[in-house]
């Protein structure tokens, strides 16, 4: 459990640090890892499957955020040609 | 006491490799890290009495991910520098400030769950009546009677993302 | 202590070794094989009927100077060839070599381990090897290498998913992802599963012949193409290493097909009592007959097909293996179901 809440820590510290998104991304994942080993680390504890079959779908739903997420990545780069978090201020006033 | 050392070990590793994912400079190498680190939490998990997870985290996210991030960072970097300094350490402090709160937040959570154990009893005996032995079977089991509504909406999900990033990423609509 | 550790190490020792020297002797006989299939002799000179061929490529290609690309990422480039290599060897840990025998006074099993989701393990190590493809064409840092990389990524991962499917129609008959048990099942229905799941043996093998880069889906590394392909900045021992890992990954298809599709150490018909004489061939012989038969195969589809254009390939995988490998799986499933 110690483990998974330092992974997660490195994990927020890298989405709120860094500034390159595709960073940003893996850190989140990174986050979702941590879940997982937590998920894993219960179920191995209280004998129980159910633990794994969360962390199942926990790995799916990342699946389907990072195919999404890197698609708009790919969209925007190809409008404004920067990977920079600063400089995604589209929706700004 | 192997097991302890192996976790331990483990442990050392991925964290490692989470901060080298965190802080290198150069984005290939961040990626390369992120595989690795995912091998060893596969590896954790095989620690922890999950083989199908194991041969899953590596099959999904070391296999299919992390080198959709690969080809993302190629596509990207193609012309770019490695990111530029522009005014970072108002933004480092703000980062490491907010991370803290949220670390805060986690200990909180740790105390206060500690003061009230939760009935552990109860989740494992009531679903000790598995017809099936094996760790696979037993995943495969809940998922397909327990969880089945859940399965078919990650199924949907998946569907709905695949599309997504297809039209996403055309040239012309 | 010694059945714990020193028996698998022994094993592991022996299947590295051999798989090692095959492979070196794989490349003997592919050109050996093209040769013959061109009416002509291939290499006769070195040692008798050119038996020795191996020996001096492996000599010629360690002399070679080893270069690097001036700013390719050092570190990337020469860890991109062992990470083509290393999957290739691993998966032969839970590839089942024969039941278990009687050797020196010990049961000795003839496969180094069994795991029980050791069907899925391979899967997930072949997904792996994809990565040396991608880091060796980057870290090259040049047009044509990298272009060559991500076309042959991008092929790998499309023909994953059609054989991934294959393999799931096959755990189903079997009801194990266990390569020991998938063996067993086959001996009990007393059918290898290549007469049950005909379509699945056919989209596995064409799967496989692009999963591993070979002809007709070798537009990756075929030179005339995108001047040799990824490997193109890679010279000596570490071109060495690349090929070496194709030919690696060649016997491992040909080993998971047997395993899976051709009884692995079964003899044809098993459990009939009329073709019980077959058993007393040793189980290792009928596995290494019928993997060198898919080795073979394989060469000699690449000495009689022309080679696949791109997009031709990728509407291959995505058009016509998936709806196939999928219809497969539902009608083995409706029949599973209607039979049980």
């Amino acid at each position: 459990m110690m483990l998974s809440a330092a992974l997660f820590m490195i994990g927020v510290i890298g989405v709120m640090v860094r500034k390159n998104i595709i960073i940003i991304f893996m850190s989140i994942e990174l986050i979702l890892n941590a879940v997982n080993i937590n998920l894993v680390a219960f179920s191995n504890q209280l004998h129980n499957a159910i633990g794994q079959v969360f962390a199942v779908f926990v790995i799916a739903v990342a699946a389907a955020e990072a195919a999404v997420g890197l698609g708009i990545i790919l969209a925007f780069y190809r409008n404004k040609e920067t990977v920079n978090i600063d400089e995604m201020n589209l929706m700004k006033w | 006491m192997a097991q302890a050392i192996a976790f331990y070990v483990l442990a050392a590793f991925i964290l490692g490799f989470a901060v080298l994912v965190v802080s290198t400079k150069d984005t290939v190498h961040s990626v390369l890290f992120l595989v690795l680190d995912f091998l060893f939490v596969a590896a954790l998990y095989v620690l922890l009495g999950a083989p199908f997870l194991a041969a899953i985290q590596i099959l999904v996210y070391a296999g299919g991910i992390v080198v959709l991030y690969l080809f993302v960072v190629m596509l990207v970097n193609l012309k770019r520098a490695p990111e530029a300094h522009q005014d970072p350490h108002r933004r480092t402090k703000l980062g490491f400030g907010l991370s803290a709160a949220v670390l805060l937040e986690l200990c909180a959570i740790a105390v206060f769950s500690n003061a009230q154990p939760a009935p552990a009893a109860a989740a494992t005996n009531a679903l000790a009546a598995m017809p099936v032995s094996g760790n696979t079977e037993q995943v495969g089991w809940l998922l397909y009677t327990s969880y089945l509504i859940p399965f078919e909406i990650a199924s949907m999900l998946l569907l709905v993302a695949m599309i997504g990033a297809i039209v996403l990423a055309k040239r012309e609509l | 202590m010694i059945d714990q550790v020193v028996i698998p190490l022994l094993k592991i020792v022996i299947v590295l070794n051999a798989t090692l020297v095959g492979v070196t002797y794989m490349v003997l006989l592919e050109r050996k094989v093209i040769a013959w299939a061109q009416s002509r002799l291939g290499p006769m000179r070195v040692g008798p009927y050119g038996i020795l061929q191996p020996v001096a490529d492996a000599v010629k290609l360690m002399i070679k100077e080893d270069i690097t690309p001036v700013r390719a990422d050092k570190w990337v480039f020469t860890v991109a060839p062992i990470i083509s290599m290393v999957p290739a060897l691993i998966v032969y840990a839970v590839i089942p070599f024969g039941p278990v025998v009687r050797m020196f006074g010990r049961d000795v099993s003839l496969y180094i381990t069994d795991v029980n989701v050791g069907l899925l393990y391979i899967v997930s190590v072949a997904s792996i090897g994809v990565y040396g493809l991608i880091l060796a064409g980057y870290a090259s840092n040049s047009k044509y290498p990298l272009l060559a990389s991500l076309r042959a990524s991008a092929q790998l991962i499309s023909y994953e998913v059609a054989v991934t499917l294959t393999l799931v129609s096959v755990i189903l008959v079997a009801g194990s992802l266990s390569m020991v048990s998938i063996v067993n099942a086959q001996y009990n229905s007393g059918w290898w599963f290549a007469f049950v799941q005909p379509l699945a043996f056919v989209i596995f093998f064409i799967g496989g012949l692009a999963e591993t880069n070979r002809a007709p889906f070798d537009l990756p590394e075929a030179e005339q193409e995108l001047t040799g392909g990824f490997h193109t900045e890679y010279s000596g021992m570490r071109f060495a290493l690349f090929f070496l890992a194709e030919y690696a990954n060649m016997i491992v298809v040909s080993s998971v097909a047997t395993t899976l599709f051709f009884g692995g150490w079964l003899p044809p018909f098993p459990n009939t009592a009329a073709f019980h004489f077959l058993y007393y061939i040793p189980a290792w012989a009928w596995f290494l007959t019928k993997s060198f038969v898919f080795l073979y195969i394989f060469i000699w589809v690449r000495a009689t097909l022309p080679r696949y254009r791109y997009d031709q390939l990728m509407r291959l995988g995505w058009k016509v293996l998936i709806p196939l490998a999928i219809a497969n799986l539902i009608v083995t499933g409706i029949v599973k179901v209607v039979l049980m």
